[in-house]
């Protein structure tokens, strides 16, 4: 049986999701060797039982991500901190010294021309956490990939290792953030 | 009369992606539907007291699928706020990384996400029905969809050293020059990414007779178009000024000045959606729906200066007939499939003309000025960044109007229109949850601008009753 695959995006910019694209033609290699069995570019309906390896873009920043991230380690074998957001909060934590009410104000009250107000108490909006953190600040991670994103040949080289049963042991080239 | 809401949320609700309700009455008759946005991260806060200069690399982590087009509009605002006009280089090599992210960008949209539902069915399993399943299918095809992403990400690679965040472009201009090995080396891939651009017209065009039946109902009514527009009403992406046509396809507001975009553009908020409702002032909000992105400015533009997309576009426009635009979401599809043809002949040129080889590529300045407006044709529609700064350049405010949410309005009445038509009481099907995802997947919305939902949204609905009790339930 092929290695069962998902790819998870939490608070990040899917800049990681589209270096993994940036595999190009080598997706074609990896179609025969994976089952991907989550992903946004997939139709997929719930997060699996029993994944074998899942990379997880993006750091935890509303409840919602909080709670999945809890299903992700559960249901995984082998669970990837994916890119800088996922490793260190990075950008998605950018706004972690000041109020969150703050933040919202400005986007939603001061920046609004009409209807001014903060989207909140309504079942299809996720509160935000105080502060956006890694994902290891939440469950146990068991390789971290770098990079704001991480290049194709970083997540290749880290992904055959893996498909190879291996922690990937990266390179010190590919140990550098931004 | 009781009523019920349906929610439709990804299975996976708890990661946060969009969500779609669906009120319907005692009968069954839907009265409402609405597309929801839950993710926020608060850009336009927390870049309060950076340096101006550093908004290029922040505001590129908005989104990893158009940071490009990110990049060049805050440089843009940059631009504004060192009041220089920049070198003739450094502008068409602007021009040629804003028309390789549009590249990349809609053949992502084409071929990885949405060529699926064409190629494997609406209907097909949907655990196959995404790009690996393309490639089991049809490995030519997606091959070819693939190098031509791979083409867009080369030349931003080239011009700026990485695919993915560059830093290249900044207030003034660009950092690196161009060089002729490097165009060479990129002239060498324009026959292969126009042959593929042509076969992804014909492809279009035997989809659009496939699915006669079901494209009257992907969000056809008429709205607003805005989009940028050269002063001779040719095709723009880079420059130009704001046109604003209506759904018979009368021109009602021409030449604005994107500086003066909030004297027509307002924002409203709704307390059920991180996404903002964007709506043009004079008309006021909801009757100043308007759609922006590919479809927008395929039907704004008087022409495209390119002779192969140029007559690609007039059969397109022959869909409406005379006395309309292209009003149908359904053909946003179709139009970027033009813009993606307009890009390589235009990719084409630009490589092909020598001032793209000078050295002379940045303008310094100091800040000149406090306020600035960037503006730029993203993939998916106009771009605006707005920065306040003191006299040291230090970011004071910010505001960002990002293409997609301005296509929220006409989102939310997409949804509505396909949960009428297809909905039939309590009764909630597969192939109806997967055509009401369709129609939100025609505006290829970047909701990472925003949100972080693209493919699939993985869909769950509950129908129940105003005492709560489950009427029904679907799962995909």
């Amino acid at each position: 049986m092929k290695p069962r695959v998902a790819t998870v995006w939490l608070g990040g910019c899917s800049g990681c999701h589209m270096s993994f694209l940036d595999l190009d033609e080598r997706l074609i290699e990896l179609a025969d060797k994976i089952d991907l069995v989550y992903s946004p570019i997939a139709d997929v309906k719930e997060f699996p039982r029993d994944v074998d390896v899942v990379l997880v873009e993006g750091a935890v920043a509303n409840v919602e991500h909080e709670e999945f991230a809890h299903i992700i380690r559960r249901n995984s074998h082998f669970v990837v901190s994916f890119g800088d957001c996922a490793v260190t909060g990075n950008v998605t934590a950018m706004r972690n010294g000041l109020d969150t009410d703050d933040v919202l104000n400005r986007a939603y009250v001061e920046l609004a021309d009409l209807t001014p107000r903060i989207p909140r108490d309504y079942p299809t909006i996720a509160e935000l956490l105080k502060q956006a953190r890694p994902l290891h600040e939440f469950i146990r991670v068991d390789a971290f990939i770098h990079g704001c994103p991480p290049t194709a040949d970083q997540i290749w080289s880290a992904v055959s290792e893996l498909l190879q049963g291996k922690t990937p042991a990266l390179s010190h080239v590919f140990l550098r953030y931004g | 009369m009781p009523t019920s809401t349906i929610t439709i949320s990804p299975v996976t609700r708890i990661e946060g992606h969009a969500k779609i309700t669906i009120q319907v009455d005692g009968k069954g008759v839907v009265q409402d539907a609405r597309f929801h946005v839950n993710e926020f991260r608060g850009f336009e806060k927390f870049c309060e007291g950076r340096l101006m200069w550093e908004m290029g690399g922040i505001t590129s982590r908005i989104c990893g699928i158009c940071p490009t087009s990110h990049l060049i509009t805050s440089a843009k605002a940059g631009d504004a706020i060192l009041s220089v006009a920049i070198p003739e280089t450094a502008q068409k090599l602007r021009r040629l990384i804003t028309l390789a992210q549009w590249l990349q960008s809609h053949a992502l949209s084409f071929f990885h996400l949405s060529s699926p539902d064409f190629i494997l069915g609406f209907d097909s399993d949907p655990a196959k029905r995404n790009i690996f399943g393309l490639i089991a299918q049809d490995k030519e095809f997606a091959k070819r969809g693939i190098r031509l992403r791979k083409y867009g990400q080369e030349i931003i690679e080239v011009l700026g050293t990485r695919k993915i965040h560059t830093p290249w472009a900044v207030a003034g201009g660009v950092r690196e020059p161009f060089d002729s090995a490097k165009r060479d080396y990129l002239l060498n891939w324009i026959p292969e990414a126009r042959e593929t651009a042509l076969m992804a017209l014909e492809t279009m065009k035997k989809i659009h007779v496939k699915f006669q039946h079901d494209i009257p109902n992907y969000g056809n009514f008429r709205s607003l178009f805005v989009g940028l527009v050269a002063d001779d009403g040719a095709l723009e992406y880079y420059d130009g000024r704001l046109r604003v046509m209506d759904g018979a396809g009368n021109i009602i507001a021409d030449k604005i000045d994107t500086a003066q975009y909030h004297e027509y553009f307002g924002e409203a908020t709704e307390d059920w959606s991180y996404l903002k409702f964007p709506y043009y002032k004079p008309l006021g909000y909801q009757k100043g729906m308007y759609r922006v992105g590919p479809l927008a400015r395929v039907n704004i533009c008087d022409y495209i200066d390119t002779p192969l997309a140029e007559a690609e576009r007039k059969l397109f426009k022959a869909i409406a007939g005379e006395a309309e635009t292209v009003n149908n979401s359904f053909y946003y599809h179709y139009a970027r499939l033009i813009e993606i043809l307009f890009s390589v002949e235009k990719i084409e040129a630009l490589l092909n003309d020598p001032v793209i080889l000078g050295h002379n590529i940045r303008a310094k300045a100091m800040i000149n000025q406090t306020h600035g407006i960037g503006a730029s044709e993203a993939p998916r529609g106009t771009l605006f960044h707005e920065y306040w700064v003191n006299d040291d350049g230090l970011l004071q405010k910010v505001d960002l109007v990002i293409a997609t949410a301005q296509n929220n309005l006409a989102m939310n009445r997409t949804v509505r229109q396909l949960a009428m038509q297809y909905m039939d009481g309590a009764k909630v099907t597969e192939g109806i949850l997967n055509r009401i995802e369709a129609g939100i997947r025609c505006f290829d919305p970047c909701l990472s601008c925003s949100t972080h939902a693209i493919g699939k949204m993985p869909m769950h609905v509950q129908v129940v009753d105003e005492e709560h009790r489950l009427l029904c339930d679907v799962r995909r």
